[in-house]
């Protein structure tokens, strides 16, 4: 299998050719069939919301009302939320599924994830000490991150990360390993920019903990712990499918020198490698946002997701031809794989240069 | 739907307890789904019928949802429609009378050759679709004060607005003379041309001259003084409410400054958007920065790069049209994707700058 390394310039060039070519080709297409999918996905969301949040109030129907209400909350984060914020249905001019104005069931802003997720890791994905996913501040996730002391940790705070996901998304903006690991920024910087995070984390605090247990009446702690149990899933099964993405051990993290003068090829090629899919059933698909096409969404991340699985095969082909790895796995594999990084990294490699901080 | 909007049924709406509770898509998602009506603030409304009077045009009856806040007759609305999957935006004028009994809302489209909207309403317009309504726009109206003797000349798909002016006035008894003038290619093009004999029949103060291309008509031909002085010599009296083409409205407009009464005349400018140029490789026009009160020329480069020039600071992130932080919102004008090579729509629509350049002149919301 080759690496970019062994690709030529003019090779490199085709590709992004022949990639930009299946994208120009699906934006062409689009149109009644997009916009009726996401509307009724987004019917079907808030169905599960409603129902959930008032089954959650009665003992008998409590466990069918924490699965809808998590099933909801994942499709609003990840199908959805995550999808319309990447500009997928800006095409619609709708006034509500676009990436101007979309808001989603969780603590992050729109703003600050548009930030860290669609400007900082998809330009820089998996290149060191660019993309902030890349151990987000609190794990090593490369072996070219230089090992601390604090690493040695990495396996409960990978777990401890999945169960808090959405409080560490929230704050993945402020950037807080550089007030208390590197101390390269203050803490007068953080209060002013944690106002608008504490803004969003406040509210949604106060609706699932507060508002909605007391609308309960006598079974507000039913409530509390199913709204808890909700969160837990979409926050453990968000962080789990982001990590299939990228970090079974095959894919490639890349020198913050292959970013200067990127060429387009070159950065279609990058997403690529630095991607991994996962592979399931319709359920699967549309549960984990598409993102079972990791790759494709790297390739491409403003068509509709739902596109993904018609054009997987032509990315293969792609790969097939030019001799390039599409890495892919069974679910439990590539998480196999992941927790093995993960354990790995955990104690100082042997032969790899740290890369300077 | 009178119920659910008593005042305390809003107050409840409205407050910081819903607004939590249903935080943060907000509560218009979650009425949508009891009713696709319900909204705390946008104006919708259902199809109750269609008509097509002409060959060439559709007649939607609309019932609008509490939010609508009434008309001023000749106003216009602009109607949000989905076609394929997008949200088309255009401007009507409701041309029934503010006094209709009903409540509803009446526009008529004429299906114009290269009109997208217009052609996709007339053929494929139902019963029961659910589209988006402005609050009513626009400065041409009729005057709180109704005026004594009124002239309404239109043409073609212009009647709309002057049509709901005189259906207004005969709701309320209107005494004074009102000379209702249209120009249309034919008889058979001409939308509401029963309803229009019935009304000079009924009411002795409207007179209807209808002028055609072809013979029928009480005039022929296209507007001249010579039609003035042949059936409304006391033009110059009247206040006068002008709708239709641009090249008819220009023939008017400059007969009346002629006559020095450019300030009895009051218009509609009815017209599609302006076509930019296809040379797409000279660079045309004006960029305009709307809110921040700016123009500059339009140098070619894409509209981030425009926007930095004029020394504004727009979002931006990958500058590669990856991450859409710089989106922004275009008012019009046409422009061209960096990346495909499509041209936009000329209207209002969401852009990102980084990878737009415009085609002639753009407007941008920023």
């Amino acid at each position: 299998m080759k690496s970019i390394r062994d690709l030529s310039p003019a090779d490199i060039d085709q590709i992004g050719e022949e990639f930009t070519a299946i994208r120009n080709r699906v934006l062409a297409d689009l149109g009644e069939r997009d916009a009726t999918y996401i509307r009724n996905l987004v019917k079907r969301q808030r169905q599960l919301e409603i129902a959930g949040r008032l089954m959650l109030m009665f003992p008998p129907t409590w466990i069918p009302g924490v699965t809808a209400l998590s099933v909801s909350k994942i499709l609003d984060n990840m199908e959805i939320g995550h999808n319309v914020m990447h500009g997928q249905y800006d095409w619609m001019q709708d006034p509500v599924l676009n990436s101007r104005h979309f808001d989603w069931d969780t603590a992050d802003t729109a703003k600050n994830w548009k930030l860290t997720h669609n400007y900082e890791h998809h330009t820089y994905t998996n290149v060191i000490n660019r993309d902030h996913d890349v151990g987000y501040g609190l794990l090593r996730m490369s072996d070219k991150q230089a090992w601390e002391p604090r690493f040695l940790l990495n396996l409960p705070q990978a777990m401890i990360l999945h169960v808090f996901f959405q409080y560490f998304v929230a704050v993945q903006s402020l950037k807080l390993e550089e007030v208390w690991v590197s101390r390269t920024k203050s803490l007068a910087k953080i209060r002013e920019e944690c106002k608008p995070v504490w803004k969003k984390m406040r509210k949604q605090i106060a609706k699932d903990y507060l508002l909605f247990p007391l609308l309960a009446g006598p079974m507000a702690p039913l409530v509390f712990v199913g709204n808890m149990f909700a969160n837990l899933a979409r926050n453990v099964w968000a962080c789990a499918v982001i990590f299939n993405g990228h970090f079974p051990e095959e894919v490639e993290q890349f020198d913050e020198s292959v970013v200067e003068n990127e060429s387009r090829g070159h950065w279609y090629v990058r997403q690529l490698l630095g991607s991994a899919n996962f592979e399931g059933g319709r359920a699967m698909h549309i549960m984990s946002g598409n993102l079972s096409f990791q790759i494709e969404h790297h390739l491409f991340p403003d068509l509709p997701a739902h596109r993904y699985q018609e054009i997987a095969p032509e990315v293969r082909a792609i790969c097939e031809k030019y001799g390039l790895p599409y890495n892919t796995g069974k679910f439990f594999r590539q998480q196999r794989s992941t927790w093995k990084r993960i354990a790995s990294l955990s104690l100082p490699s042997r032969a790899t240069q740290p890369v300077a901080a | 739907m009178a119920f659910i909007d008593t005042s305390s049924v809003r107050k409840i709406l409205n407050s910081r307890v819903v607004s939590t509770l249903t935080y943060p898509r907000g509560v218009d998602h979650y009425l949508a789904h009891f009713n696709p009506l319900w909204s705390m603030n946008e104006v919708r409304a259902r199809v109750t019928n269609v008509h097509h009077y002409t060959a060439d045009s559709v007649t939607l009856t609309l019932t609008p949802n509490t939010r609508w806040k009434g008309f001023i007759p000749g106003q216009y609305v602009r109607l949000s429609v989905e076609i394929d999957g997008v949200r088309r935006t255009r401007c009507y004028s409701p041309a029934n009378s503010i006094h209709r009994a009903d409540g509803q809302i009446e526009l008529t489209i004429k299906a114009h050759p290269t009109g997208f909207v217009s052609r996709h309403l007339h053929r494929h317009a139902t019963q029961d679709m659910i589209v988006t309504l402005s609050q009513a726009e626009g400065q041409f109206a009729l005057p709180a004060e109704r005026p004594e003797r009124i002239l309404l000349i239109s043409g073609g798909s212009g009647i709309t607005p002057v049509m709901s002016m005189l259906r207004t006035l005969c709701d309320e008894g209107h005494t004074g003379r009102i000379t209702f003038l249209h120009y249309a290619n034919s008889a058979d093009a001409m939308i509401y041309a029963d309803e229009l004999l019935a009304i000079a029949q009924q009411h002795p103060n409207v007179e209807l001259v209808r002028a055609y291309l072809t013979e029928g008509g009480e005039l022929q031909g296209y507007f001249s003084q010579a039609h003035l002085d042949a059936r409304v010599p006391d033009f110059a009296e009247a206040q006068t409410f002008l709708c239709g083409p641009p090249a008819m409205m220009a023939a008017v407009e400059a007969l009346w400054r002629d006559a020095g009464i450019s300030d009895r005349l009051h218009l509609e400018h009815f017209t599609a958007q302006a076509v930019a140029s296809a040379r797409d490789e000279n660079a045309e026009g004006d960029v305009r920065f709307a809110r921040s009160e700016r123009i500059a020329v339009n140098t070619g480069t894409n509209l981030l790069e425009q926007a930095e020039a004029a020394g504004l600071t727009p979002e931006s992130g990958c500058r590669m049209g990856i991450c859409y932080s710089c989106t922004c919102k275009k008012t019009s004008g046409k422009v061209r994707d960096t990346r495909t090579g499509q041209i936009s729509d000329a209207g209002e629509e969401d852009i990102q700058l980084c990878v737009s350049v415009p085609v002639g002149t753009v407007t941008l919301d920023l």
